[in-house]
């Protein structure tokens, strides 16, 4: 069994809330979140970096908090699916997906809405491919994926105000 | 740092293929040295008809690059490896150094001269790609030696390329992939650079292949010499990814369609390509 490891400090953003922890450096960046920060939302659907249900944003970059170290968040920002809400709002593209069943189990959920936010954040009228792309590794095995481009769709279209 | 730590220790830049491998237990290094945090280690520049890649270069930055676009080739290569997430860690010296089979980065490199810039104890040294990579997951790097930089030469006027890999799907590596770097005259092919990736230990030069080609007005005559000669050059194990024979043909396949849109390309169309899904 690993003997144990002396802790190291970190400082990261999560959610806009800054936090001093200090955690073992093999700790995962998503075993942070779920289990030493009680945020629970980030799913784990593989821990083979293939799912995608791990996806948060890190410095607006969307990527799978189990192939990371959370030491390797030091300093940065971190918004996970539990940081899309403001004040209560459901976030546009919480809504959207609600709206359009985009979700049926709900396991993959966390993940594709992260990264239906990076793709949003930066071309707000995608096309198909572009919405293909941009999911293409956020594995969902119930909806047959229609309704989650349906969803990207609605919430660019409210993110535009249109 | 790396020389006092010893020879169980290892480098992390993306992680994307390292931290599975720890998780697997393939790997298990006595100590991790993050790269991430050395800063002027990520950029892309065109000097002197070259450009040079930082080894911490992500697959991402290189797909938004204006600069690697003028390569399609590149472009290819960068939006094609695995998905998002991956691509927005991954990164191209990681991919070099890891020498994957399957690593798309090789693949197409080794058809423009490119050179691996290595930073050791004692210095400095720059060696050709073909040389850098010698096995499967095998590279000439020491222990305590890191891939500072990729530098690959502008393709001459007339220049064309393409790069297109088979997938099951996003997440994985490719079953076969092909990249295939002309320099057309007119319609005369002066030049020809065709590897074949997934299909041997490493990234395969059918030479007999580029042969067919040059000097050649490119028919389909020609393009079926070509590909008869990729077919017998490659030489893939049968996996769960298909039968060997399988794979050869697939990767015969790719070879035509490669070229058809690297003439293209040459000729200065703009030419979109994807990899193919299953
Ligand atoms: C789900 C999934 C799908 C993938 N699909 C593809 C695909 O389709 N095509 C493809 O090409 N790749 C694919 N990859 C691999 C991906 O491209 C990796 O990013 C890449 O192979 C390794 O780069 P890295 O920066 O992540 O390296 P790391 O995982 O950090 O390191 C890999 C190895 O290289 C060493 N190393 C890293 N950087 C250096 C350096 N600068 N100097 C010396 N040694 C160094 C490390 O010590 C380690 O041994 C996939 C990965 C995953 C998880
Ligand atoms: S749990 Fe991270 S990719 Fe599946
Ligand atoms: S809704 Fe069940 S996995 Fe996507």
């Amino acid at each position: 069994m690993p003997e144990a490891v002396e802790k190291v400090t970190l400082q990261l953003t999560v959610n806009g809330k800054l936090h001093s922890l200090s955690v073992e450096p093999r700790v995962l960046l998503v075993e942070l979140l779920r289990e030493i920060l009680d945020l629970t939302g980030t799913h784990v659907g593989c821990d083979t970096t293939y799912c995608g249900a791990c996806t948060v944003l890190m410095n607006g970059a969307a990527v799978k908090s189990c192939t990371m170290f959370a030491v390797q968040a030091e300093g940065a920002e971190v918004l996970t699916v539990e940081g899309l809400e403001k004040d209560g709002e459901l976030h546009p593209i919480q809504k959207a997906f609600g709206d359009s069943y985009g979700l049926q189990c709900g396991y993959c959920t966390p993940g594709l809405m992260i990264s239906t936010l990076q793709l949003l954040s930066k071309n707000r009228k995608p096309n198909e491919k572009e919405m293909r792309k941009a999911i293409a590794g956020n594995t969902c095995r119930c909806t047959g994926y229609q309704n989650i481009f349906k969803a990207i769709q609605l919430a660019a279209k409210n993110m535009n105000g249109a | 740092m790396l020389s006092q730590l010893g020879d169980e220790a290892k480098v992390l830049a993306g992680g994307q293929s390292l931290i599975p491998l720890m998780k697997l237990r393939f790997a298990n290094p006595s100590h991790l040295v993050d790269l991430n945090f050395i800063s002027g280690t990520s950029y892309i520049k065109e000097e002197n008809n070259a450009l040079r890649f930082g080894a911490l270069t992500r697959h991402a930055e290189i797909e938004a690059s204006p600069i690697a676009a003028k390569i399609p080739i590149l472009h290819d290569c960068a939006a094609g490896i695995a998905d998002v997430q991956v691509r927005n860690r991954g990164t191209i010296g990681g991919s070099l150094a890891e020498a994957d089979p399957s690593g798309d980065w090789a693949t197409v490199l080794i058809t423009l001269p490119t050179e691996v810039r290595c930073l050791g104890r004692t210095g400095e040294r720059s060696l050709p790609l073909s040389d850098f990579i010698k096995d499967a997951y095998t590279t000439t790097l020491a222990h305590d030696e890191l891939v500072r930089e990729v530098v690959l030469k502008v393709p001459p006027k007339g220049g064309g390329g393409a790069y297109l890999a088979f997938k099951r799907s996003a997440p994985v590596y490719p079953t076969a992939s092909a990249a295939v770097q002309l320099t057309m005259e007119g319609d005369i092919c002066k030049d020809a650079a065709i590897a074949l990736g997934c299909v041997g230990l490493t990234a395969i030069r059918p030479k007999e292949a580029e042969a067919a080609l040059r000097g050649q007005r490119i028919t389909d005559k020609t393009k079926s010499a070509a590909m008869e000669a990729a077919r017998i050059a490659a030489d893939p194990q049968t996996d769960m990814r298909g039968s060997a024979d399988y794979k050869r043909t697939l990767a015969a396949a790719l070879v035509k369609r490669a070229i058809d849109i690297a003439i293209r390309r040459a000729a200065g169309q703009q030419v979109e390509v994807s990899h193919i899904y299953a």
